[in-house]
């Protein structure tokens, strides 16, 4: 049986969810082993040793891992790729920006963003924008792959028996440096993990109108905010807010898009929501195409009486 | 120093793509190309650092069919001092792309190499890091901000989470994200110029690169399809239905 060496995704105090939908993926694969790096992060090992059919938890603890900084964290994955067949991270900004450089590293040709495992090897991907859907078999010794977190239920969290076992650090590369964030703190759930999002787009006219507008409702139903790209473009709300082809990929159980006109970038990033409802005034918007409720009004009018309502 | 932006020759970003009806692929034939919008980001970013003076010469390239030719010269009219053509009919995979750019960067030695995050036909999201892993440089990725400044480059980065920034020894690797910069239309004059810019075509095995793949497409099919829905007549409607949802 081949062994699986899961990236865990954290902020070096929790395991974030992104993390669970991977290990149920590298559950396909084979054994599930985990590689916690991170700075004072032995609270997240614990907890990821907690997680349902984890084995052994490889735990690295470096000032130079703290902020997941590429140059420093590939050296540690491909030494621990020594002993596994398939590293497996998922398809984050974090797990995009590191398993490039491990799988060159390995000179190994990366799949990106799987939505499946159909084999030892093959594995289905999204590609155009999610207008088509690949099936592709490596031919490599071995795997490096990048999990879409919606496509793969969330392994239990808790349950598990893993053993934590420490590894040395292979140090700082001395090529980069974590300067800031401007990391943006919300009492909201997480986009990706939200049932319901309430998205608005260029029809909101502004940032006062789309918080006036789009955040009543979106508290009335415990709601995740999100925006399409000409909403995030024209400066209503930050670029963490924008859901499509280049941004976050969500599969809420309901996806509320008001004003939003549904060019396939957009479509790319929610078409696998469990209820589309669609507000919008052009009855002729491509969103009503995919929308299992449509609602054809001004959105100025029919937000206030619909958040009033509820 | 020099900037080095490859570009990808890919379908047009307004066409929606239609899947071979024997799921080979994903139909080509006569359909618009340009380059991709993110490596239209990456030639506008690597111009105005020219234009600031941080870099003296900008060197275009891609890897593709002599068709690539074409969006080679739109990234000269745009402002690139020349272009490289690494011609091939085959498909190459980042990995391949990555190794023939680690040899022209051997080559040409440039401070900074700016690509796109991911080309919008295979989504792989890939060469950038893969070229900063075989040269061993450094990468910022998702670049929303890139500012030059002495021996090293700060990188303000799109994360799930906001922005982050780091900062870079040059020489490095930067990937572009959609908000850099706003690409400029290149003007007829340009144009007309680019046409006489030097462009030279080379071959894979030039640079000694096996490009063969290393995975192999065993079908592609389209997506499950959603169908339109219901329409409501008014708000109260909506509600009523949110209410069956056991949304409200």
């Amino acid at each position: 049986m081949s062994k699986t060496l899961v990236w865990v995704e954290h902020d070096n105090a929790a395991v974030k969810d992104a993390t669970l939908s991977a290990v149920t993926a590298a559950a396909k694969l084979g054994e599930v082993h985990l590689l916690v790096a991170g700075s004072g992060a032995r609270a997240v090992a614990d907890a990821a040793a907690q997680i349902a059919g984890v084995g052994k938890v490889h735990f690295a603890d470096d000032a130079a891992f703290e902020h997941a900084l590429a140059e420093n964290v590939a050296p540690l994955i491909v030494e621990l790729m020594g002993h596994h067949d398939a590293f497996v991270a998922p398809a984050t900004t974090t797990g995009k920006n590191v398993a490039p450089r491990v799988a060159a590293l390995l000179d190994v040709a990366q799949i990106s963003d799987i939505l499946s495992v159909e084999g030892e090897k093959t594995f289905t991907r999204p590609i155009y924008a999610g207008n088509a859907i690949a099936t592709v078999e490596s031919s490599d010794a071995k795997l490096v792959v990048t999990v879409r977190g919606t496509a793969f239920a969330k392994a239990e969290a808790t349950g598990g028996s893993g053993v934590v076992e420490d590894v040395a650090s292979t140090g700082d590369a001395g090529l980069s440096s974590f300067v800031g964030a401007e990391i943006a703190k919300s009492e909201r759930p997480e986009l990706t993990s939200a049932k319901i999002i309430v998205s608005g787009g260029r029809a909101l006219k502004d940032s006062e109108t789309f918080e006036a507008t789009i955040l009543p409702l979106a508290d009335k139903l415990g709601a995740a905010v999100g925006a399409s790209r000409a909403a995030v473009d024209a400066g209503y709300v930050p670029n963490d807010y924008q859901v499509g082809q280049t941004g976050k990929i969500v599969a809420p159980d309901v996806y509320i898009a008001v004003g939003i006109s549904g060019a396939i970038q957009h479509l790319a990033g929610m078409k696998d929501a469990k209820t589309i409802i669609a507000i919008n005034k052009d009855e002729d918007a491509p969103i009503f195409q995919v929308a299992d409720i449509g609602l054809v009004a001004d959105l100025f009018t029919a937000l206030p009486e619909l958040t009033g309502k509820l | 120093m020099k900037i080095l932006v490859p570009v990808k020759r890919v379908i047009d970003y307004n066409v929606k793509p239609r899947v071979k009806a024997d799921g080979t692929g994903v139909d080509l034939a006569n359909v618009k190309m340009s380059m991709n919008p993110f490596d239209e980001i990456a030639v506008e970013e690597a111009i105005r650092l020219k234009e600031a003076s941080k870099a003296e010469e900008i060197i275009a390239i891609s890897v593709g069919t002599t068709k690539a030719q074409e969006t080679l010269r739109t990234a000269l009219a745009m402002g690139a001092d020349r272009a490289i053509l690494v011609e091939t009919d085959a498909e190459v995979e980042p990995l391949a792309v990555a190794k023939i750019l680690k040899a022209i960067v051997g080559e040409e030695n440039p401070g900074l190499v700016i690509l796109g995050k991911q080309a919008i036909d295979d989504d792989s999201n890939q060469t950038g890091q893969m070229l900063a892993a075989l040269t061993g440089r450094p990468q910022g990725t998702f670049a929303s901000k890139v500012d030059v400044a002495g021996d090293s480059v700060a990188v303000t980065r799109e994360v799930d989470g906001g922005l982050e920034t780091v900062k870079l020894a040059l020489p490095a690797i930067v990937t572009t994200d959609l908000r850099l910069n706003e690409p400029r239309y290149a003007s007829l004059p340009n144009i007309m110029k680019a046409k006489k810019k030097q462009l030279d075509v080379k071959s894979p095995a030039d640079y000694g690169v096996d490009i063969a793949p290393r995975l192999k497409t065993l079908k592609v099919a389209e997506p499950p399809v959603r169908v339109a829905g219901v329409k409501v007549a008014d708000v109260d409607a909506l509600v009523a239905k949110l209410k069956e949802l056991g949304v409200a």
